[in-house]
């Protein structure tokens, strides 16, 4: 195809201009005037971030594959293209076929960050599709959304005809079914489409407060609208279809290989993680599947990497074989492997002996708390033994180098907890200078980070209180003081994010519809691109917060186990009851078993598939 | 053995710059499945280098590749895999195999053809004897005045715009787009349409 939909001066003004003409290999082809249903599926950040997102490659081959239907991408424009469109006032357009993005259909929305929301706006502006959802007509496309942040959508909420709550597929051919019968009346097809399970469609339901300002009662406007919104979930996991065609990007893109999705869930039940919650049960793909594929993928994109995606990889039931297989094939091919989340333990270092130049490789430990007392209350199954004894052996087998990650303001904690964490590291240097001086390679180097506590909903944590900026950045302080005073300080280097970034990610990740003006207010006052730390301004977001009337202290506050929560309404099939003994257990520093050792009855059993029938007759 | 790969480069594939366009190649001959060698070491990469790299926004019938591959592949067959991997506008034409003491396509490159493609223009400014330009070099702020008449070695009005042969190399380098801003005029679109070495035989 040799149409672009901006001009070529534009194109050689702008940065990157591989972003906006589409054309890359793979990219599925159609005369759009054979389909029924056209869908702009719109991952809202940058081109290389969207790309690099598996959801969306699975996503868009899915519905592809329905004959009916073309499904074309688009991104967030970069500031310099932004500028130039607002100036000009050129809409925004498709890459596949060039097409402005209002003359679609629908509009689809990954969401995979909170702080993805005011790109949210700038796609719907930019396109010319009014913001709220309640002020689009039937000659607006449908705007629906899916991804982590549909868990708790209420903040988005008011953008959305609907959300999809869970995995897409699922229920999608039922939504796009159900479209194609009713295209062109958007009423008739929402309140249609809240019947199936999955479906939220906000417009339905009505929030009320108290005096308080928390909620009083969440409920559907008409008695055929569902109460309760169901999470969807594949249990055979290898009867997911492969991404058959993914499509290869010629600009380097922040994931540039393949990525293997080896499960979905995690059998750990760390209680600050959302992820470990609502992706429950775990649920992996035979070893024989991901074989297939990974040659397939390989074959097909010309990929020099290949890695490793789940939760935590030495979960997943067939690691040796897979990774067996993966290092004879890659060696003969010539062939990256990346391994994030494996453990440390003899057999992982073996395995990235193999693969990896030691000498730069790092190792890896998510201890995320400095104490054995605090990693209990967040259940996190790492001990100091599993950390002493698995750099020990690295050392001794050629590393120097060493990534520990930690979170700061969790519940419970205290200055113990945060010293702890320059005394953690300050051993593991010193178990470095116990193997003698001729088998070391060079220092030990310790790059410790803290990232700030956000409490999500759908989590044991989703209770707890969070700390201001302020305190945060106290607290980074202490740690940092603590570290200086140790004997090895020299080894280690500390660093952390952004806690204003934290702050806001907590509002909107257990925010309430009343958000949606804040978002609003934020994107008129110019914020955009709010997950890039250079374009994150939390002067805006302020004024912003003030010009609503909104606090952030409300939405970060501890909230009592008998409120209503916003996103009480979805049943992600973990119940609350076991949250909240979760919660209990937190604060009386009880560790939970994992799902493999035994079962905590998270009920997450009714999905009637994954860990939870594994082994058991 | 060593190969060089002719290709075009038309279309939008213009707006792809030349880092890119190596990765895009680089995975082309892993798809195409091309016995093409690698460097050693823990992340091995493809012995691959292009004549010179083309300027976002231009366009190319004659790039020039080189490769290295460890077993024999014949001609046809070779070009007929990489095609059917290519992406809409990259076109395989060639595939030679060079003299193993052979040098690399960059450093015999010395000049190259170019079709302009522009409205009516001038080239008057141009019959002097002598066109003294002057740049200045953004690092040291230094500038230096040269002379890039013997640069232009044929340049002509053709129906579609302009017509050029210039020097392309190491030795002296002149670009279409600097003859283009001396003859002030506007251009559509620039395209290499061949590239030759010292002795005026095309790579
Ligand atoms: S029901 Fe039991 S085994 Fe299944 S996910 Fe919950 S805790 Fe784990």
């Amino acid at each position: 195809m040799d149409k672009t939909f901006l001009s070529e001066d534009i194109l050689l003004k702008v940065d990157k201009p591989a972003r906006y003409i589409g054309n890359e290999i793979n990219m599925c082809i159609k005369d759009p005037a054979e389909v029924d249903i056209r869908i702009a599926f719109c991952f809202p950040d940058v081109y290389e971030i969207g790309m690099s997102n598996i959801g969306m490659q699975i996503i868009y081959g899915m519905f592809n594959a329905r004959e009916d239907t073309y499904c074309e991408r688009v991104f967030s424009p970069w500031f310099d293209l932004d500028a130039i469109m607002r100036e000009r006032h050129i809409p925004l357009f498709t890459l596949e076929t060039q097409t402005p993005v209002r003359e679609l259909d629908m509009l689809a929305f990954t969401m995979g960050y909170e702080m993805c929301y005011t790109n949210i706006l700038q796609v719907l502006d930019l396109s010319g599709i009014p913001m709220y959802a309640s002020d689009r007509t039937d000659s607006d496309p449908i705007v629906f959304g899916g991804g982590t942040c549909a868990y708790n959508p209420e903040p988005i909420a008011d953008f959305f005809d609907f959300l999809y709550i869970g995995e897409a597929e699922t229920r999608y051919d039922m939504v796009l079914d159900l479209f194609r019968k009713h295209k062109g009346d958007r009423k008739t097809f929402l309140r249609e489409v809240s019947h199936i399970e999955g479906i939220y469609v906000p417009s339905l339901y009505e929030p009320a407060y108290n005096e308080d300002g928390t909620l009083r009662a969440f409920t559907p406007k008409y008695e055929d609208v569902p109460a309760r919104v169901k999470r969807q979930t594949v249990i055979d996991m290898d009867s997911v279809r492969f991404i058959d065609r993914p499509v290869v990007p010629f600009i380097k893109v922040t994931q540039d290989r393949v990525v293997l999705e080896i499960m979905r869930g995690c059998i750990r039940g760390c209680r600050f993680c959302q992820a470990g919650m609502i992706y429950r049960p775990q649920r992996e793909h035979s070893a024989e599947y991901l074989k297939k594929y990974a040659v397939k993928m390989l074959e097909i994109t010309g990929a020099d990497e290949i890695s490793l995606s789940s939760l935590s990889s030495s979960d997943y039931s067939g690691i040796k074989e897979l990774l067996d297989f993966l290092i004879e094939y890659t060696s003969k091919k010539k062939v990256n492997i990346s391994l994030p989340s494996l453990r440390i333990d003899a057999f992982s270092l073996d395995v990235m002996n193999k693969v990896q130049d030691v000498k730069k490789s790092s190792l890896t430990f998510a201890a995320e708390a400095g104490t054995q007392r605090l990693r209990d209350v967040i259940n996190k199954g790492i001990t100091e033994e599993d950390i002493m004894s698995g750099s020990l052996e690295a050392f001794k087998g050629g590393w120097n180098k060493v990534k520990m990650y930690f979170m700061l303001g969790l519940p419970t904690e205290t200055d113990e907890d945060r010293n702890g964490i320059g005394e953690l590291c300050e051993r593991i240097a010193e178990n470095y200078y116990t193997i003698p001086r001729e088998e070391r390679n060079g220092k030990v180097q310790i790059q410790a980070s803290s990232s700030f506590f956000v409490p999500k909903p759908f989590t044991p944590f989703q209770w707890a209180g969070m700390k201001t900026a302020a305190e945060y950045t106290e607290m980074a302080h202490q740690v940092k003081d603590h570290i200086r005073e140790q004997l090895n300080q020299k080894c280690i280097r500390y660093a952390w994010h952004d806690p204003e970034v934290s702050v806001l990610e907590g509002v909107f990740a257990r925010g309430d519809r009343r958000l949606s003006e804040l978002i609003v207010t934020a994107y008129r006052n110019g914020c955009m691109y709010d997950a890039w730390s250079d374009s994150f301004r939390a002067d805006l977001w302020k004024k912003s917060f003030e010009e609503c009337g909104i606090s952030p202290d409300f939405y970060n506050r501890e909230r009592e186990t008998d409120e209503l929560l916003p996103w009480d309404f979805i049943d992600i099939g973990v119940s609350r009851e076991f949250l909240e003994r979760e919660w209990n257990n937190a604060r009386l520093g009880r560790v939970t078993p994992n799902c493999r050792q035994q079962c905590a009855g998270c009920g997450a059993r009714s999905f009637e598939g994954g860990v939870c029938f594994e082994d058991k007759n | 053995m060593k190969i060089r790969i002719k290709f075009s480069k038309r279309g939008n594939i213009r707006f792809i710059g030349h880092l890119d366009m190596m990765r895009y190649f680089q995975k082309c001959m892993r798809r195409a499945d091309i016995p093409i060698r690698y460097s050693d070491g823990f992340s091995p990469h493809q012995i691959m280098s292009f004549a010179a790299p083309l300027g976002l926004g231009t366009e190319s019938d004659a790039e020039y590749m080189d490769i290295e591959i460890t077993e024999d592949i014949d001609r046809a067959e070779a070009v007929k895999r990489l095609n059917d991997v290519m992406c809409d506008g990259v076109k395989v034409l060639d595939w030679k195999v060079m003299p193993d003491n052979s040098k690399t396509a960059m450093s015999q490159m010395e000049s190259a053809d170019y079709l302009v493609i522009c409205g009516d223009v001038e080239l008057a400014p141009l019959q002097k004897d002598e066109i003294p330009v002057t740049k200045e070099n953004k690092k040291t702020g230094e500038s230096k005045t040269v002379d890039i008449k013997p640069m232009i070695y044929e340049i002509h009005k053709v129906p579609e715009g302009v017509f050029m042969h210039i020097a392309q190399g190491s030795s002296a380098n002149l670009k279409p787009s600097a003859v283009m801003e001396l003859l002030g005029t506007g251009y559509d679109r620039i395209i290499r349409k061949e590239i030759y070495d010292s002795n005026g035989l095309t790579l």
